[in-house]
């Protein structure tokens, strides 16, 4: 493979085509005849009541924000890892430092509560 | 080289010569080249999906105690052909007022997060779509497009029970892909590489599930919340949110999901055996004994690497079929409180101990790094009963008792 790249951007591309494909076969086959009663919301029978796109409580917006920091610092281990065969212990204990740091952010958020559904 | 030690660049030099025959430009030739090549390999997947459906459903049939599909075909193999019929004819029900491009984008999405994982999914040694030296990444990256996709779907169906699905969903991804990318860095480590293929290589003294079978459980784990499979099914829990997101999907919109569902279990079958039992190689170097160089053949090598990935698309199936589905909060505590932390220790362990022993004979360092992660299971284990015990007292509750065979009656 010379460009690998252009081979993922390819597969995408197709990777998309493919799907779709059926898709529009059933199109042309399927029946097709709205109702307004086959066409409104499914909710186990009864009539929906109010706004479907409601305003949620995100109860893990503090989950959110620790896995921000631990996903970012994910990024940042990678080439730590890469690189650790070619590296002096010093370097892998240096890692672990910077891994005890997060794990303290984590030991916070548990002692204040935050990893709490509430 | 033959047709039988390198299909791939066999054909493809064959075809190369035909196309540059026909006198087009080199490069043209070459982007032909790769589109034949990704066509052949997606249709082997879909063709393997279809037959996953077959192998789903008599697998469920047989852990509920039932026969399962056998009425088309010879033990009814013909039966996903006539599913796929079925929601081709099938009226395409879009609701009123579902977001529309939105609603017709996410079934797509779902399932071209799946296949696009085949393009660095290596399946034997001269079979492999590309080799990424980033695959580890790109892995985590389609699982991330999956995710989308359900939320776009429960987003824009404008339904509260797809809706729930979609913020259940979040909720799951924010958190398990922490451990997940954690356990990506042990392989990387060990292997000293991030392509998929390299780590493949890396295996074939000594499977990393040896090295860090604590990794293997943890990664596990994690894939089965990031496909959404039970215990970790809430985005779609049948009994609570009736399917969740894909509630108003139907016809072969709804087959999307389910297909890329499939396909998706088996993928990561397939990843668990690259990642940590040695992907279409890892014979623990008997391939080089004059009698077994026949494991060497690309074709030999695809079949070993289906055999790994359809047992770990089995495991995935036993535990979603005999574990019940957890609540969101234990789901979220298990995920911080537990599998987060013990990936971290898991990931110091292997990153210092690999660089300690490394210097040792190879059977002690294996022995080491094994004996390392049964040392850090068990204290893990106590450090969960003390803590069980000590909830039980502050809560008053009576210890548990061994029953004997009298209380049982």
């Amino acid at each position: 493979m010379q460009n690998e790249w252009l081979y993922i951007g390819l597969f995408f591309v197709i990777g998309i085509i493919v799907p779709v494909v059926p898709l529009v076969f059933a199109r042309l086959v399927a029946p097709r005849k709205p109702n307004p009663v086959k066409q409104s919301t499914y909710e186990c029978g009864i009539e929906t009541v109010g706004e479907s796109w409601v305003q949620f409580k995100a109860q893990y917006y503090v989950f959110a924000l620790v896995f921000l920091v631990f996903d970012v610092e994910s990024v940042f281990l990678f080439p730590w890892a890469l690189t650790l065969k070619q590296l002096p212990l010093f370097v892998v204990l240096e890692g672990v430092l910077f891994i005890g740091i997060l794990v303290a952010g984590l030991v916070y958020a548990w002692r204040k509560g935050m990893l709490e559904w509430v | 080289m033959t047709f039988w030690n390198n299909p791939i660049n066999f054909i493809g030099y064959w075809l190369n010569g035909i196309l540059t025959g026909w006198h087009l430009p080199a490069a043209i030739a070459s982007i032909l080249l790769y589109v034949i090549g990704i066509i052949v390999l997606i249709l082997f997947a879909m063709t393997l999906d279809i037959g996953l459906v077959w192998v789903e459903r008599k697998v469920v049939a047989r852990f509920q105690d039932r026969l399962g599909p056998n009425r088309i075909g010879p033990f009814g193999l013909i039966q996903p052909v006539a599913d796929i019929i079925k929601m081709v004819i099938k009226e395409d029900i879009t609701p009123d007022g579902a977001d529309k491009i939105i609603y017709n984008v996410a079934p797509v999405l779902a399932a071209t997060s799946v296949i696009v994982l085949w393009a660095i999914l290596p399946l034997a040694s001269t079979i492999y779509g590309v080799d990424l030296n980033v695959g580890l990444l790109f892995i985590v990256a389609a699982g991330a497009l999956g995710t989308l996709a359900i939320i776009m779907a429960g987003w824009s169906s404008n339904n509260k029970y797809a809706l729930l699905g979609a913020f259940r969903m979040v909720s799951n991804m924010i958190s398990y892909e922490i451990p997940m990318v954690i356990i990506l860095l042990i392989p990387t480590i060990l292997a000293n590489t991030m392509s998929v293929r390299g780590i493949t290589q890396a295996q074939s003294g000594m499977w990393f599930a040896i090295l860090s079978p604590l990794a293997l459980l943890i990664f596990l784990i994690s894939a089965i919340a990031e496909l959404g499979r039970s215990p970790f099914d809430l985005n779609e829990a049948e009994s609570e949110i009736v399917a969740g997101f894909h509630i108003e999907y139907t016809g072969m919109k709804f087959g999307w999901f389910y297909a890329g569902e499939l396909l998706h279990a088996f993928t990561f079958g397939g990843f668990i055996a690259i990642l940590f039992f040695g992907g279409y190689g890892g014979f623990f170097g008997l391939e080089k004994l004059a009698v077994l160089t026949w494991l060497n053949i690309p074709f030999v090598q695809a079949l070993v690497f289906i055999a790994k990935a359809t047992f770990g698309y089995w495991v995935i199936m036993w535990i979603k079929y005999s574990v019940p589905r957890i609540r969101i909060d234990h789901m979220l505590a298990f995920n911080w409180k537990f599998l987060v932390p013990l990936s971290l220790v898991v990931l110091v362990n292997t990153a210092t101990l690999n660089k300690v022993l490394i210097v040792l004979p190879n059977w002690l360092y294996v022995l080491g790094m094994f004996g390392s992660n049964i040392v850090i299971g068990y204290a893990t284990i106590e450090i969960l009963r003390a803590y069980g015990r000590k909830q039980r007292k502050a809560e008053k509750i009576p210890e548990p008792q061994a029953h004997t065979q009298e209380q049982a009656v």
